[in-house]
C-alpha cells in the first residue's frame, strides 16, 4: 500500500503539478502586450527608465526559464506575488476567501453523497419500479440543468416567494451557524445537483452490474438476507466506479463554485478568480488558477488512494 | 471503405449503414428517437432564425421595455425593449454553433493527438498524454477562464476555450481505441504491404475507431453547450448586445421578479436543448456501444 501511494505520488501527482505550474506561468506570457506591463499593471504614463527599474526589482529582466524557477520557488513557499488592485499578497487573499468556498464545496459533496447513494441503491434494487423511475428522471433533469439556471430558478421560485432563505449574500460561520447554513442552502443545491445526479446514476449502474455476478448468487444460495447481499457484498465492489465519479466531479465542483459564487454573491475563491480575469489582475489570476488546479489534482490523488482502500487488488498491481 | 478493413477478421458483422442505424434507433429507443426529432427541430429553428424571428434581436426600443408576453411580442420584451423570442432564437443559434464548432475542433485535435500517441507510442505518446493530463487537471470553467484571460472575451475565444477543455477527452478515447486496433491482422497486413503510416491511420485505423469518436461527440455536445452558456453568463463569452441564452439570464437578473419572462423562457430553451442532447447522446451511445449502457 505504501509503495502504491509513493508510486502515484511520483508518477502522476508531481509531473502533473509541474505541468500545471508551467501552463499557468506560460499562459501569462501569452497575454497580448508587454509582460512587464501586464504583470505589474504599468500604465502608459510610466517612463522607459522607470519601467526598467521596476522590472529589475521584480526580477522580470531575467530570462524566462530563470523567472519560472524563481516564481515556482516563491509559490512553493506561499508567495504568489501581490494583487495589482489592492496590493495585498495574493496568498493572503486566497486564504481569506478559502473558508466560504471550502464550506460550500463540502456541503454540496456531503449532501450529494447522502442523497444520491441511497437513491442509487434503491433504484437498482427496485429496478423499473416507481422509485427507480422517479430517481432516474430526477437525475436526468439534474444533469441537464446548468447550475446557474438552477440557481436563478431557485432564487425566483423559492427565496423571492418564501423569504426564509436569503436571495444572495453569505453569512460567515462566525456570525452563527444557523444564519450561515441558511445562506448556503440554495447555493449548495445549485452546486450539488450535477454531482448528486452523476453519483446516483453511477451507483445504480455499477450496482446492477455487480448484482448479476455469480458470487452474489452464491451469497444468496448460502442463505444471506437480501440486505446483507446488497449492502455487504455488492455495494463495496460497486463503489469503485462511484468513487471515480465522486473524485472527478468534486474537481468540477471547484469550477462550478466560480459560477455559483458569482450568482449568490459568495466571497469565495471562484469569484476571486473571475473578478481577477475581468479586472486584468493577472497575479491573482495566476495564484487562484494554480491553487484550484493543484487542489483538483490533490483530490484525484486522494481518489486513487481510496480505490486502493476499497479494492486491495488495485494497490497490489 | 477499404476492402481490407471490412474483412471478417475483426468485424463479425457487416457495419450497418447510417439509415439502418437510424431505423434501429427508432425501434429500440423511443425516448432517444423523440429527443433526436426535438433536437433537429430546435436546430432548424435556430438556423432559420433570421427568417422566422419576429424582430431584430439587438434593436433596442426603450418605449417597449419589459412588456409582458402578448402585447405584440409572443414572449414579451427585455429591459431594453428587445423581443425575447427573437433573442432566444438567435441565442440558440449561437449555443449550437459554438457548441458544435468547439466539439468538432476538439474532436479533430484530440483524434490527431490520440492516433499519434496510440499508434506511434514511445516518447510522442508520453509527451502528448502528459500534456493532456495537465489540461485534464483543470476544472472546465477554470481552464476556459484561463484561455479567455489570454485571448479576451468573445465567441471565437470561447470556441478555443471549450475546444481546449474537450481535446484531452477525445485524445484519451482515441488513444485507447487505437491501441486496441493497432495489432489486429488487417493493420499488420497494411504494414506488410508497405502502406505509409499516414495511410494506415486514415484508411485502416480511423474507420475502425469511428464509433467511440461519434459517441464522444454526442456526449460532449451538451457539456459544450452548457459551458458556452456558463461563460456567456459570467460575461466571458458573447459580448453584448449579441444574444446568448447564458447572457440573457445574467442581463435580466435584476428584473426577474418584476418580469420573470425575461429569464424563464431563455432558461427553458437552454434546459430543453441540453435535455434533448443528453437523451439523444445516451441513445447514440447505447446504439454504437451497448457495453456502456447505463440501464443495462
Amino acid at each position: 500500500m505504501l509503495s502504491y501511494v509513493a508510486r502515484r505520488l511520483v508518477v502522476v501527482f508531481l509531473p502533473t503539478l509541474l505541468g500545471i505550474s508551467i501552463l499557468v506561468f506560460g499562459a501569462m506570457h501569452l497575454i497580448p502586450g508587454d509582460f512587464v506591463d501586464v504583470m505589474l499593471g504599468i500604465g502608459p504614463d510610466v517612463s522607459a527608465e522607470q519601467r526598467e527599474v521596476i522590472a529589475r526589482s521584480h526580477g522580470l529582466d531575467k530570462p524566462v526559464p530563470v523567472q519560472y524557477v524563481v516564481w515556482l520557488g516563491n509559490a512553493l513557499t506561499g508567495d504568489f506575488g501581490r494583487s495589482l488592485r489592492t496590493n495585498q499578497p495574493v496568498a493572503d487573499v486566497i486564504i481569506e476567501r478559502l473558508p466560504a468556498t471550502l464550506e460550500l464545496a463540502a456541503l454540496a459533496t456531503i449532501a450529494s453523497l447522502v442523497l444520491a447513494i441511497p437513491a442509487g441503491i434503491l433504484s437498482a434494487v427496485r429496478r423499473n419500479g416507481v422509485v427507480d423511475a422517479v430517481a432516474r428522471i430526477t437525475a436526468l433533469i439534474g444533469l441537464s440543468i446548468p447550475n446557474f439556471l438552477l440557481g436563478t430558478l431557485l432564487i425566483l421560485f423559492v427565496s423571492l416567494r418564501w423569504p426564509v432563505l436569503p436571495t444572495t449574500g453569505f453569512v460567515p460561520l462566525s456570525e452563527g451557524i444557523g444564519a450561515n447554513l441558511k445562506s448556503l442552502v440554495l447555493p449548495t443545491i445549485s452546486l450539488g445537483a450535477l454531482l448528486a445526479a452523476s453519483i446516483m446514476r453511477m451507483t445504480r449502474s455499477a450496482l446492477l452490474e455487480e448484482l448479476r455476478k455469480e458470487y452474489l448468487t452464491v451469497a444468496r444460495a448460502k442463505g444471506l438476507s437480501g440486505r446483507a447481499v446488497v449492502l455487504g457484498h455488492a455495494l463495496r465492489n460497486a463503489l469503485v466506479p462511484v468513487v471515480t465519479v465522486v473524485g472527478i466531479q468534486t474537481g468540477y465542483l471547484l469550477g462550478g463554485t466560480v459560477i455559483v459564487e458569482q450568482l449568490f454573491a459568495i466571497p469565495g475563491i471562484g469569484r476571486l478568480a473571475l473578478d481577477a480575469v475581468l479586472q486584468r489582475d493577472y497575479p491573482v489570476v495566476q495564484g487562484t488558477t494554480l491553487f484550484i488546479a493543484a487542489s483538483f489534482v490533490l483530490i484525484n490523488l486522494l481518489t486513487d488512494l481510496v480505490y486502493g482502500f476499497i479494492d486491495p487488488r488495485i494497490s497490489r498491481t | 471503405m477499404s476492402s481490407v478493413a471490412t474483412q471478417p477478421a475483426l468485424a463479425t458483422r457487416r457495419p450497418a449503414g447510417s439509415w439502418t442505424l437510424l431505423a434501429r434507433l427508432g425501434r429500440q429507443n423511443r425516448a432517444g428517437f423523440v429527443a433526436g426529432v426535438v433536437l433537429v427541430a430546435i436546430a432548424l429553428a435556430a438556423l432559420a432564425a433570421p427568417l422566422i424571428a419576429p424582430d431584430d434581436p439587438v434593436a433596442m426600443a426603450p418605449r417597449d421595455r419589459l412588456l409582458a408576453p402578448g402585447n405584440g411580442h409572443l414572449l414579451g420584451t427585455d429591459v431594453f425593449g428587445r423581443d425575447v423570442l427573437s433573442r432566444i432564437l438567435f441565442g440558440t443559434r449561437i449555443s449550437l454553433l459554438v457548441g458544435a464548432a468547439s466539439v468538432l475542433a476538439s474532436a479533430v485535435a484530440g483524434t490527431a493527438l490520440g492516433l499519434v500517441a496510440g499508434y506511434v507510442g514511445r516518447w510522442p505518446e508520453y509527451l502528448v498524454m502528459r500534456v493532456m493530463d495537465v489540461l485534464f487537471a483543470f476544472p472546465a470553467v477554470l481552464l476556459a477562464i484561463l484561455v479567455v484571460s489570454i485571448v479576451g472575451a468573445g465567441l471565437t475565444s470561447i470556441v478555443i476555450a471549450i475546444a481546449t477543455v474537450y481535446t484531452p477527452i477525445f485524445s484519451r478515447v482515441v488513444r485507447a481505441s487505437t491501441l486496441a486496433v493497432k495489432n489486429v491482422e488487417f493493420v499488420q497486413a497494411g504494414v506488410a504491404a508497405g502502406a505509409t503510416t499516414g495511410r494506415i491511420l486514415l484508411r485502416h485505423v480511423l474507420p475502425n475507431i469511428a464509433a467511440p469518436i461519434l459517441v464522444q461527440l454526442a456526449l460532449s455536445l451538451s457539456g459544450a453547450v452548457i459551458l458556452e452558456a456558463a461563460l456567456s453568463y459570467l460575461g466571458l463569452g458573447a459580448v453584448p448586445p449579441t444574444p446568448s441564452l447564458g447572457s440573457m439570464l445574467s442581463e435580466n437578473r435584476t428584473y426577474m421578479e418584476l418580469a420573470p419572462w425575461t429569464i424563464l423562457y431563455a432558461g427553458l430553451a437552454l434546459g430543453l436543448l441540453v435535455l434533448a442532447i443528453n437523451i439523444f447522446g445516451d441513445a447514440v451511445r447505447d446504439l454504437l456501444d451497448p457495453r456502456l449502457r447505463t440501464d443495462a
